[in-house]
């Protein structure tokens, strides 16, 4: 059934009038109110897919194409990833749309993927008008059903003059508290039905109750924390995405440096601290440095500010910082003591805690603690940590090492890019490699790990910030999972998305987990591809090649000069190994930093992960 | 494995029930109870929850965490009234239908059908009384047996929590009262 729509000539003229000057009183389609609501909540970008059963949103959507851009993707979970991205980048709210069935099912990954990383989304889905709910008519997914556990909350709207309260309802929902994906599933009809919208009807969640940037902090608790911490001789800060959310990295750095703590960053709190400050120290866990990890291990305080101690971090949680007393500042409650036990839980939001913290610590003064300053620095220069790679001898014309070596060379002195990393060997080596100084500059799935979501997600963070270039960085595996967006990207004729593929020619952590742990055998793990410069030309796009490390330093330049997308296929030593590596199950003290002569027998229990 | 009651207000909507007993299906608790219905206030409904589960502590948070569940409060170690609600059918001889009559009322129990062929009881006690009175009444012929699950209140004012939201109240204080015993 075709949309109907009486009322509009905006197909005609362009649409600098909608709508939304209208008087107050006049009727319109729910579609048209779904429009109105998203420009209220300040949106101005869409990623998403048409269907039959969201016809009348895109129908009414041309009405308000100045103010409401839609930028059409070539699969649903792209679409999903580049509203991730556009959030990630800008702190917005990220907005993706889908039809009903395998529309709306495609949106699952991606608001799983923002469920674990705590990503502000609303994913808007058409459904079968409301009296063939639960028929199994045709394109009918059950996605309210399917999507409970991985959102904050979500939604199936049968009568449209609930849309104005659900939108409302749904972004604030999103943005507020730990951030997350809210789903909102709107019938046909309701899209079609005619009413006069109530803007004023109130939000009604008396159970939703979230901590605010404004709200006061609880002052026993940060009293306890400063009284722990400044009696800490061998304290440490471990800082997460909860820093970068809360926009509180001068917070952070006021703490630390006022107090002398060091601050370790999570893979999602890269950028909170530069690089190259004093205290920085690096990131933790399953791969993180030598010194980092036996400083958590040592240390005897521990303050987390924004991290959910995830198991990549923790690794086997009963051996944690074991001689630490634990500070945790979370915004969720029911993060406090989910893996890790905690002696001070300061339930907030990270940027008026560590306001607090920063005032309470100045009224006391702290134990000196030079000598755990120089015993983490006496820790770095024995191991060396980035000469790992480069001390160890060269088997291949292009190491993984030479693609990050070339680009830290290149964004040494520029504050205009941003990276968006995939998932695997390469998202770990730039984490570890790449000079991280900036918030929100380092963007990738960390808790869901998807395969997939670098591309879409930097074409997201390319539209919301055209300013900077977005460097995707990507192995050939993920690449082949969502590279049909290049379509989209060469469809919007975006200029500020380049892409490094780190190509090994396999699955390759997966591969380096088999050659560890496994015996060698590389089942499944070998890849093949198309050649991805000739695929980056045959969508019109730029693409090169670099097989050795000399050429590096000229393509990255040449790419970044280019005014258009480029591809650079990366064809990089095969068998290269991210190291140090935690052995998944075991303490994070516990690190392998080369692969060991003999190979490692078969694990005989598969249980970790 | 010990088990833990909670208590729960939630919104009257469809699809509370399913968000509240996926969280538990996803952490792997088993339900032992599940007892839910409308409150003293249009719109928001109360829940008495049994799992078993060692600790319930991290669950009563995330359940928390739901948009649509206002309070929850684990009463396992607070002051609690807790009362379950079964039905039984006893299948056996008329005559020793007739004694068991005896037998039943004697317990506290409530007969409520009584034929030639079987006798349909109503005990009403606590959790653990009503155990003991299946336990006796299973070798006498039970054929059917209907529980509610059990129903928890606390003693003394309501916590904080377990308020029903001011707006709500208002909301049924404003209604005729007739109406509010319909809901």
């Amino acid at each position: 059934m075709p949309p109907s729509q009486s009322s509009t000539t905006a197909r005609q003229s362009p649409a600098s009038d909608p709508p939304t000057r209208d008087v107050q009183t006049t009727s319109r389609t729910g579609a048209q109110v779904m429009c109105e609501a998203l420009i209220r909540e300040n949106v101005s970008t869409m990623f998403g897919i048409p269907g039959g059963c969201i016809m009348p949103f895109y129908h009414a959507m041309w009405e308000y194409r100045v103010r409401l851009r839609h930028v059409l993707c070539r699969h649903e979970q792209g679409a999903g990833h580049a509203a991730e991205g556009y959030s990630r980048a800008t702190g917005q709210v990220g907005v993706c749309i889908g039809t009903s069935g395998p529309g709306a099912t495609n949106l699952v990954t991606p608001i799983a993927d923002a469920w674990m990383d705590g990503t502000p989304l609303v994913a808007i889905t058409g459904q079968v008008p409301s009296a063939l709910l639960g028929t199994d008519a045709f394109q009918e997914t059950d996605i309210t059903g399917i999507t409970v556990p991985i959102t904050k909350h979500n939604y199936l709207v049968t009568d449209a003059r609930d849309l104005p309260r659900v939108f409302r309802e749904a972004f604030h929902i999103a943005r507020t508290g730990r951030p997350g994906p809210v789903l909102i599933d709107i019938t046909k009809d309701a899209q079609l039905a005619r009413i006069v919208p109530e803007w004023d009807t109130p939000m009604d969640l008396p159970g939703y109750l979230p901590m605010s940037a404004r709200q006061d902090v609880d002052q026993r608790a940060i009293r306890a924390a400063a009284e722990l911490l400044r009696s800490a001789s061998r304290p440490v800060i471990l800082a997460g995405n909860g820093v970068i959310q809360s926009g509180a990295t001068r917070e952070l750095r006021a703490l630390a440096e006022q107090a002398g703590i060091p601050v370790i960053t999570t893979l999602h709190g890269l950028g909170a601290m530069p690089h190259d400050h004093p205290l920085a120290l690096g990131m933790p866990g399953m791969h993180g440095w030598v010194h980092v990890n036996r400083a958590i291990q040592a240390c005897d305080v521990l303050l987390n500010v924004g991290s959910r101690f995830d198991d990549r971090v923790t690794g086997k949680a009963s051996t944690f910082a074991p001689h630490a007393k634990i500070i945790h500042i979370d915004i969720d409650p029911a993060e406090i003591g989910k893996l890790v036990r905690t002696d001070v839980a300061i339930v907030a939001d990270c940027k008026p805690a560590l306001r607090s913290l920063t005032v309470a610590m100045a009224q006391g003064s702290s134990v000196a603690r030079q000598a755990w300053m120089h015993e983490i620095i006496a820790m770095r220069d024995e191991h060396l940590p980035r000469q790992g790679y480069t001390r160890r001898e060269r088997t291949a014309p292009l190491m993984p090492h030479d693609v990050f070596d070339a680009m830290n060379r290149a964004f040494r002195d520029r504050s205009d890019w941003r990276v968006v990393t995939d998932v695997g060997q390469h998202q770990m080596w730039a984490a570890q490699l790449l000079d991280w100084s900036r918030p929100r500059t380092h963007i990738t799935s960390g808790g869901a790990g998807t395969m997939g979501f670098s591309l879409p997600a930097a074409m997201g963070a390319a539209i919301a910030d055209p300013e900077k270039t977005v460097w995707v960085v990507v192995g050939d595996g993920g690449f082949q999972m969502t590279n049909c967006e290049l379509a989209t990207i060469a469809q919007e004729g975006l200029t500020n998305l380049k892409v490094a593929v780190v190509n090994n020619g396999y699955l390759g952590m997966v591969r380096q987990w088999q050659q560890l742990f496994e015996g060698q055998r590389y089942s499944g793990t070998p890849l093949t591809g198309p050649d991805f410069a000739l695929l980056a030309e045959a969508h019109g796009l730029r693409g090169m090649r670099v097989e050795h490390a000399d050429d590096a330093d000229a393509a990255i330049t040449t790419a970044w000069k280019h005014t258009g997308c480029v591809v650079i296929d990366f064809r990089v030593e095969r068998e290269a190994n991210v190291f140090p590596i935690v052995p998944a199950g075991r303490a994070i003290g516990d690190m392998m930093m080369s692969a060991p002569a003999a190979p490692v027998v078969p694990p005989s229990s598969s249980t970790k992960v | 494995m010990a088990q833990h009651t909670l208590i729960a207000l939630l919104q009257d909507r469809a699809g509370v029930l399913h968000r509240t007993v996926t969280l538990l299906r996803r952490r792997g608790f088993n339900i032992a109870s599940l007892a839910v219905g409308r409150s003293e206030v249009p719109g928001i409904s109360r829940m008495t929850l049994v799992v078993d589960a060692t600790d319930a502590s991290q669950v009563v948070m995330q359940l928390d965490r739901l948009v649509e569940v206002i309070g929850v409060t684990d009463v396992t170690n607070e002051k609690a009234v807790q009362r379950e609600t079964a039905l039984a059918k006893i299948v056996s001889s008329p005559t020793r239908l007739a004694e068991l009559v005896d037998v039943v009322t004697e317990y506290g129990a409530r007969v409520l059908d009584l034929t030639e062929e079987e006798l349909i009881v109503q005990i009403t006690d606590t959790p653990e009384r009503v155990e003991e009175f299946i336990t006796m009444i299973r070798p006498e012929g039970l054929a059917e047996l209907m529980r509610t699950g059990r129903l928890a209140m606390m003693r003394g004012r309501t916590p904080k929590k377990l308020e029903a939201p001011a707006h709500y109240r208002a909301q049924a204080d404003g209604a005729p009262a007739d109406e509010e015993v319909a809901a």
